[in-house]
């Protein structure tokens, strides 16, 4: 392979998305460092192995100065999605959302309606946990074998997306070893679920996601 | 303005007071808690790391963004399959494949429907070097997972030098117990 292709290539999808970086961090015009940004989700076995964890990011490249003044937007729902069948489509959802200080979880459980438009689940009383303040330790709340924590938390990704930059820049002909995290030192708000395995299907494969919505 | 005016008029805005206090109390009993109402329309969305980032093109960010997973395959796998050609070299000929025997058309057809496949029956990793796309843990390097798959080509050994960003960890260590994640800086 000549070079020179692979930098015509790599130019291409330059102009196609240059300012837009990393794992889902300023991804696109409506939500780039709004409030509603997600920036990561990650979905693991949890140390008791009968648990799953989901973890939604937003509001990502916060600098230690900037996070105690960090906030959870109260119109904001953050949603994980959970398709149990393998269609693609939620059959159940953990709703989260912050109101006066603290984080709520509703679910998981079947929506009241599946797509772009979401109420709160009816019928069920959420879960809470105080949201953690900047400089505090990490504040759980559990119930019914679920965990429940929301604050500020170092940002996990990791990724040298300033060389990445360079090489979509033409200005550099590949990564440097060892590279530089780009995201070192910067931090995020943090949701994070545990929920027992039994609660989101028990066995098999599950497609999950995870959504912001606003309140209209 | 005589006195007994004065203790009138005081007695009547203290009644006035009292009457719209009790019937203001009589509507909800006991506190008011939080309010859940109302419809919450889509602003962002993320299933597997990177994929808006990369894959789609500019001007179409945001619609993909609120475009349901069960639709994405339809409307943005053709944009995928040209993106990831034109980025990557590996990918000349319509039977280049990647690591996971995937050609452009498959591997696209993949990504464009932005969902995370999690294993609920054993280890959880984007990819650990025998488990592939069973979920994604803290310390999972998806870039470099990602940039292999892209431009390794079949048994990730071509174009190394976009193949691997060398940042192989987070700069503070995870939790071995809930929240997992490290405080922040």
């Amino acid at each position: 392979m000549k070079k020179s292709k692979i930098y015509l290539g790599i130019a291409i999808v330059a102009i196609a998305g240059f300012f837009t970086i990393a794992a889902d961090h300023i991804d696109a015009p409506a939500v780039q460092g709004g409030t509603n940004d997600i920036t990561d989700f990650y979905a693991f076995q949890g140390q008791n192995s009968n648990n799953l964890v989901f973890v939604a990011n937003v509001q990502g490249l916060l600098s230690p100065t900037a996070t105690a003044g960090a906030a959870f937007d109260e119109n904001t729902m953050i949603e994980f999605n959970i398709d149990t069948t393998g269609d693609n489509v939620e059959d159940l959802v953990i709703q989260a959302t912050a109101r006066d200080g603290k984080m709520y979880f509703f679910g998981p459980a079947a929506p009241n309606q599946t797509g772009l438009n979401s109420t709160f689940l009816t019928g069920v009383t959420p879960n809470s946990v105080d949201i953690t303040a900047y400089g505090s330790s990490a504040v759980v709340a559990t119930n019914a074998g679920m965990s429940f924590f929301a604050g500020p938390r170092d940002d996990p990704f990791f990724f040298d997306f300033a060389q990445y930059s360079a090489i979509i820049g033409g200005t550099a002909s590949g990564f440097n070893n060892p590279g530089s995290d780009t995201f070192a030192g910067s931090n995020v708000m943090s949701v994070v679920v545990e929920v027992p395995k039994s609660m989101i299907g028990g066995t098999g494969t599950i497609n999950t996601w995870v959504e912001s919505k606003r309140k209209q | 303005m005589k006195f007994n005016n004065i203790k009138l008029i005081a007695i009547a805005v203290l009644i006035s007071l009292t009457a719209y206090n009790c019937s203001d109390d009589d509507a909800p009993t006991g506190p008011t808690g939080p309010n859940f109402t109302g419809t919450y329309v889509q602003q962002d969305q993320m299933g597997r790391p990177a994929v808006n980032t990369v894959f789609v093109s500019s001007g179409s960010k945001d619609m993909f963004n609120t475009t349901i997973p069960s639709q994405q395959n339809a409307a943005y796998q053709a944009m995928f399959q040209t993106n990831l050609e034109a980025l990557s070299p590996a990918y000349n000929t319509p039977t280049d494949a990647n690591a996971l025997g995937l050609t452009s058309a498959q591997f696209s057809g993949f990504l464009a429907t932005d969902v995370l496949n999690v294993s609920l029956d054993g280890t959880t990793t984007f990819y650990d070097g025998t488990n592939v796309l069973t979920g994604r843990t803290l310390a999972d390097d998806v870039i470099t997972v990602e940039l292999l798959l892209i431009f390794g080509g079949e048994d990730f050994s071509e174009n190394p030098a976009f193949s691997d960003d060398h940042v192989d960890a987070n700069d503070k260590p995870f939790l071995a117990s809930f929240p997992y994640l490290a405080s922040p800086w």
